[in-house]
């Protein structure tokens, strides 16, 4: 099981390569932010915070269901230009519906 | 039973610094350099939310303000020296680039208070919820803002009379290539309104950084997407701007709101979001709070609309059957909020539950019901506290 210290350091590199396109300001604290634990975190993680911190993910939950992950990695991949192959974004998608889907 | 919209509005005096909330995040207070402790809805890009204590004061803090971006490279501080600003575009006759001495010294400084608040203020309220940012209440603030007038800055520049829309370019900018960056664009006719400012304080204040120092724009009346931070271009163009952020986002269906409209971005779906839609929100009280019996106390608030002004703020104590004027306090400007207060009746102990509704001087009225829109725009339904009076 991979425990939630591992995510740090694949934060930080993260915030790094972003920085290292521009001025970044770096917000500190956000890498205190997990995700759920499931198969898929990683990658999600490792995704999501090269444009954003991860807040997004779990305050959004409530408005979600697979339909609008959906929607929402595709807005991703098409209109911002997140670097994701079909397969990443379904495996992403399999994530964020498993653990953060909580439209009713 | 408490319910989402009362646990997101009981943060009485903003001690409170987590609560509960859709049963799934909690508000966390933290502070941006240079701002007291806001509540965070995401660390980066950098949004933040005033907490309803400090949405009393006429005038918000300049350390208590909102702060919204939608891309993470902000420069960590935009060097008033070396500033510039440039006015080009195909229907811009003169294209020039001013420094801020020149833009503070070349031209009329002028004030207006005015209310700047997010087109998705109060977006996690929504039922059924939408996705976005989930603001609470305090996506907005209402200040003092001094600048020179956009207008005379682009008729230094020459408006050509083929010009459609002027687009707004700020400091910040994407991550990946890819990202579209974030520009807008006003009608020309917007643009050139005398109440349209080119801003380089706030309250007295220079801006402060996250706020869009040196200079940002001000457009009262219109949601604060317009209000582009850290402004380094303008280009006044005769044809509409395709840019993502006015195309793609910011939008409404059409006709499904009052307001400017917004001719040249529209088309027949959907429109972008223009004006604020007349609103209120109480900040004496909040759901759930004890008032003794016999006890003289007022509720209180503000209320505010596109630049009509406000023409009343009315209060309903039984479930909006009747209705009955609350005072209006000073007149700090027609974009500006406006306090209005009411002295609560504690002569019986029991439930109060208080209804607050605002009209404007256009004879709009806060409605009962959300208009549905899929990103969550405009929710300016009447609100209401349920008090106990003990």
């Amino acid at each position: 099981m991979k425990g939630p210290r591992r995510l740090a350091p694949l934060v930080l590199t993260s915030l790094a390569l972003a920085g290292a396109c521009g001025l970044l300001w770096a917000a500190v604290g956000e890498e205190s932010i997990q995700l759920k634990d499931a198969p898929g975190r990683d990658l999600t993680t490792g995704r999501c915070i090269i444009c954003h911190s991860l807040e997004y993910i779990p305050s959004n939950a409530p408005a979600m269901n697979r339909a609008a992950w959906q929607k929402t990695i595709q807005k991703m991949k098409d209109r911002f230009g997140a670097p994701l192959t079909d397969e990443e974004a379904k495996q992403i998608l399999d994530y964020l519906d498993g653990s953060y889907s909580g439209k009713s | 039973m408490v319910t989402r919209r009362e646990l997101l509005l009981g943060s009485a005096g903003g001690w409170l610094l987590e609560r509960v909330w859709a049963g799934e995040a909690t508000d966390t207070l933290t502070a941006l350099p240079g701002k007291k402790p806001l509540i965070r809805r995401a660390f980066r890009p950098p949004n933040f939310e005033t907490p309803l204590a400090d949405l009393v004061a006429p005038f918000t803090r300049n350390d208590a303000f909102f702060v919204r971006y939608h891309l993470a490279v902000i420069p960590p501080r935009v060097d008033p020296a070396t500033w510039r600003l440039q006015i080009a575009g195909a229907s811009a006759q003169r294209p020039l680039t001013v420094s801020l001495r020149e833009l503070r010294g070349g031209f009329e400084h002028v004030s207006v208070a005015a209310v700047n608040q997010c087109a998705g203020n109060r977006r996690g309220l929504f039922t059924p919820r939408v996705p976005g940012v989930q603001w609470g209440n305090g996506a907005m603030g209402n200040a003092l803002w001094r600048g020179v007038r956009l207008r005379d800055v682009l008729r230094r520049a020459g408006v050509a009379p083929d010009a459609l829309e002027v687009v707004f370019d700020g400091a910040d900018s994407p991550i990946l290539p890819a990202t579209p960056d974030f520009l807008k664009s006003l009608p020309v006719e917007r643009a050139l309104d005398e109440n349209t400012l080119i801003a380089f304080e706030m309250n007295g204040q220079p801006l402060p950084h996250w706020n869009g120092a040196p200079a940002r724009l001000i457009v009262p009346g219109w949601v604060g997407t317009y209000w582009v931070k850290h402004v380094t271009e303008i280009r006044i163009e005769p044809k509409a701007f395709d840019g993502f952020w006015m195309k793609a986002a910011y939008r409404v269906p059409t006709g499904a709101f009052p307001g400017s409209r917004f001719t040249s971005q529209e088309n027949a779906e959907t429109t972008p979001v223009t004006e604020l839609m007349v609103n209120s929100l109480i900040t004496s009280h909040v759901s759930g709070a004890h008032l003794r019996r016999g006890e003289r106390v007022e509720l209180a608030g503000k209320a505010w609309d596109s630049g009509a002004g406000i023409e009343a703020v009315e209060v309903s104590a039984d479930r909006g059957q009747s209705w009955r004027d609350a005072t209006l306090q000073r007149d700090l400007g027609r974009f500006a909020w406006r306090e209005f207060r009411f002295a609560l009746d504690t002569s019986k102990a029991g439930p109060l539950e208080m209804a607050v509704r605002a009209r404007s001087r256009s004879g709009a009225k806060q409605p009962d019901k959300l208009t549905p829109n899929p990103s969550g725009y405009h929710d300016n339904i009447v609100q209401t506290v349920s008090l106990e009076v003990v």
